[in-house]
């Protein structure tokens, strides 16, 4: 009857979305007026879910799944459902989670809603908004299966606290030879950069920056701020900077707190990817730029004055707020 | 090797987003259709399959009858084959259960989808396929390779790329990456006139009942104006005080 949360981890350590969907799993079930029980999939410190409103946690410890497998893990947490009688499922919306959500939709029979930004409008009929057309609009859908499965999207409802006491219990899914008749066989990965994903900031940089060798301001200011780098197509494009730092409709979506574009003029395809940032702030030396219509902040002026600037401003920001 | 390039047909980016009937539908009045982007890049790799590896390629849309010169877009760009299953793509389960009668039916080796449609953005059709059919699945593929029934493909993760190795049949997931955005194709005249005498068949959906239904929509309150500042000390104080994001 609980309602049940995939809580996310890498390498033993939650992420900052699994927090979150604890957080909005608890609001689901106090409408309900039920509670939460959380899946971890070889996750450590589980302790730490209780504090956003996990009862339970159904540890699944299994060296199998110790790298990511979108077909064991979702066949994992449809069990945990079965096994927990949950009819409300929820998970985040990850490139992982992404990958599972669909397999998980069609073993537990559920209708499934993704990109939800907040608690649903009623549980009975079971309604709920989330964002379509890349931000532009939100649709408000009515599941109509017994289970229902949502998809949270980044950084919308937030972490909350809500210190509740846990108890813990092995959970041992069967598994079937077949869920891993896709295997991966490498993985490239940097693990000294934030990435684009799990950063509250980004730092995105456009054509106005004029070329590659203008890179380093960008990586600059981006490690004062703790951020992650992206970039317009226009750049990827020209091959200054890796396609996996494209942010827009084709490239990268980004969802985090503070968005800072440089020399971006703001395609409506730019915009697309970004509009779910919640604070966007523009340097750019056209004031016709269309994106500073899509700002909450902006200078008008020339990147090469203002981002050194703001580096050095920010530095004695930082000391004086350490 | 017989693929199928699932198609949904989109408004172009640039559309207007407005709605209609009560705020219950989407308001296509003067809005232009395209095929998925996503999609395109998928399409493209199903063509570079037929002239390297003799591949055969259908592509198939559920949709009404205003969907059809999207389809014939597909053939014209070098698709032999399109099917429309003809009913509204309500919801993303729904569709999949059409797609996948569609597959099991044409017994295709290699299922092509995209990472996600750019209207509803909701990612689940090609894995949703994939599960109904038993096929294996691969999200957001960046690149793929056949070789027998042996399949090399990349995923974009969180920060990186995974290689992963599986096997026919494959549904996958396609984005930019897969190909590039200058190896997509724009129709010549030659393939447009060959579009118009290739079959564009139409199939009856399979009775299914609706997992999801859109009631309504909304569009976010406007925004308010941009602030403009022309220092960077005024610049971190709002950022600080007023958005509280640093």
């Amino acid at each position: 009857m609980s309602v049940l949360v995939y809580t996310e981890s890498e390498g033993g350590t939650f992420k900052k979305i699994a927090f979150e969907a604890v957080s909005y799993a608890k609001g689901i079930a106090d409408m309900l007026g039920t509670s939460v029980t959380a899946v971890s999939i070889n996750g450590n410190n589980t302790d730490q879910l209780g504090k956003y409103g996990a009862s339970k946690i159904l540890q699944v410890s299994n060296p199998l799944l110790q790298s990511f497998n979108a077909s064991a893990y979702a066949d994992t947490i449809a069990q945990a459902a079965k096994s927990e009688a949950s009819t409300v499922v929820i998970i985040s919306s990850s490139a992982n989670s992404k990958y599972l959500a669909p397999l998980l939709a069609v073993n537990m029979e559920a209708g499934f809603v993704p990109n939800v930004t907040e608690l649903p409008t009623s549980t009975s009929p079971f309604t709920i908004s989330s964002t379509v057309f890349s931000n532009k609009a939100f649709a408000t859908t009515e599941i109509t299966t017994e289970t229902k499965l949502i998809g949270l999207a980044k950084n919308a409802f937030g972490v909350l606290e809500n210190d509740t006491s846990l108890t813990t219990e092995e959970f041992t899914p069967s598994l079937s030879e077949s869920d891993f008749n896709t295997k991966v066989s490498s993985l490239e990965k940097a693990n000294d950069k934030v990435t684009i994903a799990d950063a509250d900031i980004v730092v995105s940089a456009g054509r106005g920056i004029k070329g590659p060798e203008n890179w380093g301001m960008i990586e600059e200011l981006a490690e004062v701020l703790g951020a992650a780098t992206a970039c317009s197509k226009p750049v990827s494009d020209l091959g200054w900077r890796p396609h996996s730092e494209h942010v827009g409709q084709t490239g990268k979506p980004v969802s985090s707190n503070l968005y800072i574009a440089i020399g971006i003029s703001g395609a409506i395809q730019h915009l697309a990817g970004v509009n779910s940032s919640k604070v966007k702030v523009v340097i750019n030396n056209d004031p016709e730029a269309p994106f500073f219509k899509a700002a909450d902040y902006g200078i008008v002026g020339d990147a090469f004055e203002f981002v050194p600037q703001l580096i050095e401003k920010l530095k004695e920001f930082k000391s004086n707020n350490a | 090797m017989k693929i199928l390039v699932c198609i949904s047909h989109v408004p172009d980016t640039t559309s207007k987003i407005n709605f209609t009937e009560g705020d219950s539908k989407f308001d296509t009045n003067g809005v232009q259709f395209v095929i998925n982007p996503n999609d395109e890049f998928g399409l493209t790799r199903a063509m570079w399959f037929k002239e390297k590896q003799g591949a055969t390629v259908h592509v198939v849309n559920v949709g009404g009858p205003e969907t059809e010169p999207t389809l014939r877009k597909a053939l014209a760009i070098g698709a032999d084959e399109a099917i429309r299953v003809n009913t509204p793509a309500t919801d993303g389960f729904y569709v999949a259960k059409q797609l996948a009668t569609i597959v099991n039916e044409g017994e295709y080796d290699l299922i092509i989808g995209g990472r996600e449609s750019i209207d509803y953005n909701g990612g689940m059709v090609p894995g949703m396929i994939a599960k109904l059919t038993g096929a294996n699945f691969v999200n957001m593929c960046i690149n793929i390779e056949v070789e027998g029934t042996d399949v090399t493909a990349a995923r974009e993760i969180d920060g990186g790329i995974e290689i992963i190795n599986t096997s026919l049949p494959v549904v996958i997931a396609g984005q930019k990456g897969i190909v590039e955005e200058s190896d997509l194709r724009i129709p010549n005249m030659r393939g447009i006139m060959q579009a118009r005498s290739k079959p564009l068949k139409v199939k009856e959906p399979i009775d299914n009942q609706i997992e999801t239904k859109i009631i309504g929509f909304t569009k976010p309150d406007s925004k308010g104006a941009v602030k403009l500042v022309d220092n960077v000390d005024e610049l971190i104080n709002l950022l600080h005080n007023e958005a509280k994001v640093i």
